[in-house]
């Protein structure tokens, strides 16, 4: 290719087809084959320990290197992609639901309604995010069905506030009032008018968010508060591997690659929909 | 008026709390945006009502269709009381009125297509069984001069004056008796204007719908009302039949509208004296007439004393107005001093 090419400092050109949104849809698409047949690709069991080949560099025989107890990373990178994937949903999936009702009666029916929601709102905002998190998963142990109940109670409050500030707006717009006029239910309104609307943005918040819950599941594993080892998990993996972050970095480094494209894929899906959907931000 | 009379408002009042001045110690305070506002309007006939920005007359618009707040004040709709009505009561009002808005994008929902708009008023009334339900679409759209090939296009697909006919077409899908048209050719091309104007016209004389058109274009009102009321910092200030307020208004304030009708006259120059300023805030209401700070005629005795509203079938509230206090005899209102040739190249 001759000539000179384009290089815009502000944007990166797409070339041809590849949106950020085909190329998200691809990384996720990718990570969720591979937790689908992690039996098939995996070459070794995730968990079992095997001493003669502790701490082994990168070879044929382990692609990216053993740690020390001896297990194979990449069988455990592929076997942790089902447990990571599962945590980037739910914990997005509880805060979703929770917020959105929240949001959309507070924003529709405004009034004390509003007042109670918003107080409680601010009372979970008041609370470092992690240190709540910790609170609740201490007091309902560790362990995954915890971290999701944790994210549930904290997480809803960010799509809480999205869909009561959309409510808000929408609920005095034109089309809103015109639906009143014409006869129609509350319900139908809220959900057949203003909700379609209201939601795009917290359907683009939600692939960012799932980027942060899944940074979030990753630390809470790394403070032994998850995914309980031996399981294979991200998280755990380097929290695990941090000793021997200067004699074997492959222990680290693949669960902290697999772990940035995981959050790239979500990241660019995000971008991809907002611009695909319209939505401002 | 030998029609009856389909909508009877009585001393509408709308009031708008206020926050506190002085860190919440001040008095409280409220905004008045329509005092004490009545009309009436019989099955076919078209009502303009008029008046600057801020005057109240959306928020009039509104009230009287429940989709505002309304404070005092009594909205008959045959007979029956719709100001505090709930449940079934409320349900009729819905199913007997409807509104055209500004608009024309914003009060069209943007994920919605035409057939679906439209269809769900037909679904939600019950107009038509699922089967019925398409021709029914086809024939409101063609009654408000749209092709039945736009059918399956969204808003965005749409130009302005499409989309206003739409709105139009979704109004009429409920067969309402009483219809506002809230500026509702405001947000168009003019040529688009006209077009909607007729098509109101036709519709309005068509289906025998009571209309109140509520507008600050005195051109279209004229061309479009039986009747017109004239509002200022919400209270009609003169209410009479189209042609006889037009020809000889009776408020001061009306005067002054009619002679900023720009016209594409040369011989007719605009007025010298142009209505100076800006209403007062609606906060602090003037004593006395509400009009008299800006009011080329005012006496003393306007600052103090509040016009009532007098004459027949074309009434005015100012005391120079025939009937007034101080035109018992009936004369059309005085004239204000002419301006001289200089003093208009001076304005302009």
């Amino acid at each position: 290719m001759s000539g000179t090419r384009a290089i815009s400092a502000r944007r990166i050109r797409w070339p041809g087809t590849v949106t950020p949104l085909v190329l998200g849809a691809a990384i996720l698409l990718t990570w969720l084959l591979i937790a689908l047949f992690a039996p098939l690709l995996a070459p070794y069991d995730p968990i079992y320990q095997d001493a003669a080949v502790r701490l082994q560099p990168p070879s044929w025989a382990h692609p990216l290197g053993t740690d020390n107890f001896g297990r194979d990373i990449l069988s455990r990178v592929i076997w942790a992609a089902r447990i990571d994937l599962q945590i980037a949903v739910f914990g997005v999936v509880f805060p979703f639901v929770i917020g959105t009702v929240a949001g959309s009666i507070s924003g529709f029916f405004g009034g004390w309604v509003d007042t109670i929601f918003m107080r409680v709102i601010d009372v979970v905002l008041a609370f470092p995010f992690l240190v709540l998190m910790l609170a609740i998963i201490t007091i309902t142990g560790p362990g995954l069905g915890s971290f999701y109940i944790a994210m549930a109670l904290v997480g809803w409050v960010s799509y809480a506030r999205l869909i009561r500030a959309q409510f808000l707006v929408l609920k005095n717009s034109d089309f809103a009032m015109a639906a009143v006029s014409l006869g129609y239910s509350n319900s139908r309104v809220m959900f057949r008018h203003i909700m379609p609307n209201a939601i795009l943005s917290s359907v683009v918040f939600s692939m960012s968010d799932a980027v942060l819950v899944l940074l979030n599941g990753a630390a809470i594993s790394y403070l032994g508060l998850g995914v309980q080892p031996p399981v294979a998990e991200w998280g755990i993996m380097i929290a695990e591997g941090q000793g021997f972050i200067t004699s074997a970095w492959w222990i680290t480094t693949f669960p902290g690659i697999a772990i940035v494209t995981l959050a790239m894929g979500f990241s660019l899906l995000a971008d991809g929909l907002g611009e695909a959907l319209g939505v401002r931000e | 008026m030998s029609a009856p009379v389909l909508l009877d408002v009585r001393n509408l009042s709308v009031k708008f709390p206020m926050a506190r001045s002085r860190m919440g110690l001040g008095p409280r305070r409220s905004l008045n945006a329509v005092s004490d506002v009545s009309m009436r309007v019989a099955a076919g006939e078209t009502v303009g009502l008029v008046g600057e920005s801020g005057s109240g007359k959306s928020t009039f618009g509104r009230a009287i269709l429940r989709l505002g707040e309304l404070t005092r004040g009594e909205v008959l709709l045959d007979g029956q009381d719709m100001a505090r009505a709930r449940g079934e009561d409320l349900a009729r009002l819905r199913r007997e009125t409807a509104m055209i808005f500004q608009d024309p994008y914003g009060s069209l929902n943007p994920r919605l297509t035409v057939r679906q708009a439209i269809g769900e008023v037909l679904h939600v009334h019950g107009k038509k069984g699922a089967a019925g339900r398409d021709a029914r679409i086809v024939e409101l759209l063609e009654l408000v001069g749209l092709d039945a090939t736009l059918m399956d296009r969204r808003p965005g697909d749409l130009s302005g004056g499409q989309c206003q006919r739409i709105g139009i077409a979704r109004a009429l899908a409920i067969e309402p008796r009483l219809i506002v048209a809230d500026e509702c050719v405001a947000a168009l091309d003019v040529s688009i204007q006209g077009q909607i104007i007729n098509l109101l016209m036709e519709l309005g004389q068509r289906m025998h719908l009571g209309m109140i058109f509520i507008a600050h274009d005195l051109a279209m009102v004229r061309r479009l009302c039986d009747r017109i009321a004239v509002m200022y910092l919400g209270r009609i200030v003169e209410e009479g039949p189209t042609e006889q307020v037009f020809k000889a208004p009776r408020h001061p304030y009306t005067r002054s509208l009619i002679e900023a009708i720009p016209e594409i006259d040369p011989a007719r120059m605009l007025p010298s004296a142009p209505l100076p300023g800006e209403p007062p805030s609606p906060v602090n209401l003037p004593e006395g007439c509400a009009f008299h700070p800006r009011c080329p005629l005012a006496r003393s005795e306007c600052r103090t004393a509040v016009p009532p509203f007098v004459g027949g079938a074309h009434r005015a509230a100012c005391i120079l107005a025939p009937g007034g206090r101080l035109n018992e005899v009936g004369e059309n209102l005085p004239e204000t001093t002419p301006a001289t040739p200089t003093e208009r190249i001076e304005t302009c």
